[in-house]
């Protein structure tokens, strides 16, 4: 803490993150000038699309459902220091739980709500042990595990669609939830949500949110995860045993994953298709970095780009000369300088800060101790 | 960083609405199915009917491409609102969101490809690909010294498959002994933008003896026809009429005239003359049908030809019936 002076708090996790932000606007927009188009009008239909009326705020809600999932699937992973990029995997299988909703579908959407997360949280449990297993077992690196599970996961999936749970003279897609069992949408009590597809279970992605926060922060499990993550050697030492938590870490990461099943699957399009996820979870990956792989870093990342998902769609419409293309540029940009170049204002903001406030500083605080428990949010943004 | 968005949305709101009400016009509209409009195949196709449609008639048209599953019923919404009309939607994904809008706009006429949607303003067009791909097949068996042709489709789907079983049938139509080697590309959509693969299940099935092979897999086709002109073998494209993609190593395309499905939309709407209900594109209304043309006249011969149209007519007298994959989910031969 001596030799380098400490951004405040607030400059690392709020003006940082935003000033990266701003510059992936400024980027895109440029591209956008350089097609022959106002880049403001663009950011303006953008922003209107995504927050202007009640079913742009939908829609973003309901795209940052989704990957409040994933991110914190794969944001709980990293804390125990594994790289889980197998969450579209994991989403992918844990859409089978549509199937077992469709043999309860007459009775009460209740029902299919809790068969259906539970069914899905176990598949996508499941998915995610058994890399898991491979990687505290027997070695195996989980990013590379992960991947190829990805691709057994569209293979399997791809066989149940077309030979078991095809329903007759469709292509490829299971029979579709009765009116009975649907997940009820939030517009049936607020009209304000238009025509979204935002559902109840969002309530379940903010219960995931505390949930996450509360075991990694207020759990012995927790603890252990963090433990492992930030140093293997010293949980050997403390007597955890890190093939029991990478594999619980795994399941419950995957857990979260399946978790997009209920959302998307049984919330939205009703039935299970090819290739339902989409690039949900990838896209997770980047929420989980941005979010510097903690809940409240997780939510506002997720709908930063359930505001992207669905102003992009908005912009594409609204300006035809902006291909979709365009709007995956500006997402990329965003996961750029948000994800992978994160740190580049730190050298800037220090000499901006340090420059600003020495004598001060030194002259009120005394060094606080240096291991004060503070929040690994801050931890994280080190790595 | 929220505060700052609402306050921008709101700016950006005004002049949204203004945007809006002056571009509100009834023009046609294409909505792309997830592949995207460039996927060198189906969308592509849908393209180039709206294209034709602009350039026979001098209107314009609007299309739109979309991301994720869960727009699709905005998709059509906006449009419907805004007073587009007719609203064609290439691909069967399309068939529940459709149903949906359809019902909430009767004004408005939409019209599907590739499923059907029953509703008083839904036109569906559904392509019998068996025909034509029977066609192919049987001119893969007159063409074939080897006794082995190929078949090459991007992954294990109703529709692909029923693209495979009419190429068998139509294989076994001339010549029962001849073996069909198939082989997927992949496991999902994504499959129909990997050429890479494509080439090497090619250079696979040109090893394991073939010496024709149709490639049923959209852009990513394209590897596969690669593989089998570099070695001097013959290969049949679908969909479009890829016959100059590699002139004197094309044996035919089998062509899917889903631009003719897109502009047939636009125009009965423009005459007042569109219909719903379900038309069916078939080998009769050239709907589906085997390239000619100049890149692959010199290896057909005049048996070839007389042969095929000998077939095209028993397949339209019904005297020969192709079965299709998709009314049972399986194939009499294989």
């Amino acid at each position: 803490m001596s030799a380098r002076t400490e951004l405040p708090r607030w400059v690392t996790l709020a003006l940082m993150p935003a000033l990266n932000v701003a510059l992936a606007f400024v980027i895109g927009g440029l591209v956008v000038l350089a097609i022959g188009e106002s880049p403001l009008e663009a950011i303006q239909i953008l922003m209107f699309g995504a927050f202007g009326y009640g079913e742009g705020w939908g829609f973003t809600l309901h795209f940052a459902t989704n990957f409040v999932f994933t991110g914190l699937a794969v944001a709980l992973a990293y804390q125990a220091g594994l790289f889980n990029i197998g969450v579209e995997g994991q989403a992918y299988v844990a859409g089978l739980a549509l199937v077992a909703g469709l043999a309860v579908d007459q009775i009460h959407w209740s029902v299919v709500l809790i068969t259906t997360t539970l069914v899905a949280m176990a598949l996508g449990a499941i998915w995610a042990a058994i890399p898991g297993y491979l990687q505290a077992k027997r070695g195996s690196h989980i990013v590379i595990t992960t991947i190829m599970f990805n691709f057994i996961a569209a293979a399997f999936m791809s066989y149940m669609l077309t030979q078991v749970f095809s329903r007759p003279g469709a292509n490829s897609e299971t029979e579709t939830l009765d009116a009975i069992g649907r997940l009820p949408l939030l517009r049936e009590f607020m009209p304000f949500f238009g025509r979204s597809p935002v559902n109840i279970t969002i309530f379940l992605a903010i219960a995931a949110l505390i949930g996450v926060y509360y075991l990694i922060w207020h759990t012995k499990l927790g603890f252990k995860i963090r433990v492992l993550g930030q140093n293997p050697n010293a949980a050997r030492y403390a007597g955890i045993s890190a093939v029991s938590i990478i594999i619980i870490t795994m399941a419950l990461s995957g857990a979260l994953a399946g978790m997009v099943a209920v959302n998307e699957a049984v919330g939205v399009q009703k039935r299970l298709i090819i290739g339902y996820v989409g690039g949900y979870g990838f896209v997770g990956i980047a929420v989980a970095f941005m979010g510097r792989s903690h809940p409240v870093g997780v939510l506002l990342a997720a709908l930063l780009f359930g505001a992207l998902f669905q102003g992009g769609q908005e912009l594409n419409f609204e300006m035809p000369s902006v291909s979709s293309d365009l709007v995956v540029i500006i997402q990329a940009l965003v996961i750029l300088f948000t994800g992978a170049m994160s740190e580049m204002f730190r050298p800037a903001l220090e000499r901006l800060f340090i420059r600003a406030k020495p004598p001060p500083e030194k002259a009120v605080a005394p060094a606080p101790p240096a291991n004060q428990p503070k929040s690994s949010g801050e931890q994280g943004s080190g790595q | 960083m929220k505060p700052i968005n609402i306050t921008a949305a709101a700016l950006g709101g005004l002049a949204l609405a203004a945007l809006m009400t002056a571009s509100a016009v009834a023009e046609p509209a294409l909505i792309y199915d997830a592949a995207g409009k460039f996927d060198k195949s189906f969308n592509e196709m849908a393209f180039g009917g709206a294209e034709m449609y602009k350039a026979e008639t001098g209107n314009d048209y609007s299309d739109l491409e979309i991301s994720e599953d869960s727009q699709r019923e905005q998709a059509l919404r906006r449009f419907a609102s805004r007073g587009a009309n007719p609203i064609v939607v290439p691909g069967f994904t399309w068939a529940e969101p459709v149903a949906v809008v359809a019902a909430e706009f009767p004004d408005t006429n939409f019209a599907i490809i590739d499923a059907v949607v029953d509703a008083p303003n839904v036109r569906s067009v559904l392509f019998s690909e068996q025909e034509g791909t029977f066609l192919v097949g049987a001119l893969a068996a007159m063409k074939t010294e080897t006794g082995t042709v190929g078949f090459i489709t991007a992954f294990d789907f109703p529709l692909l498959q029923a693209f495979g079983c009419g190429y068998v049938q139509g294989v076994k139509q001339i010549n029962a002994d001849v073996n069909v080697l198939q082989n997927f590309i992949g496991t999902g959509f994504d499959a129909f933008s990997d050429p890479n693969t494509a080439n090497e299940i090619g250079i696979s099935q040109l090893e394991r003896g073939a010496d024709v092979i149709f490639a049923a897999a959209g852009g990513a086709g394209e590897g596969a026809l690669r593989a089998a002109a570099e070695a001097g073998k013959f290969g049949i494209g679908v969909d479009s009429n890829q016959n100059y993609l590699f002139p004197g190593n094309m044996l035919t395309s089998m062509v899917k005239r889903v631009d003719v499905a897109v502009a047939n939309a636009f125009t009965d709407q423009l005459n007042g003359e569109f219909t719903a209900g379900t038309q069916i594109m078939n080998l009769e209304s050239g709907g589906v049908s085997a390239a000619m043309d100049e890149f692959n006249e010199a290896l057909i011969t005049d048996e070839m030809r007389a042969t095929l149209e000998d077939l095209t007519a028993r397949i339209i007298s019904g005297e020969i019936k192709v079965h299709d994959y998709r009314s049972d989910n399986s194939c009499p031969v294989s």
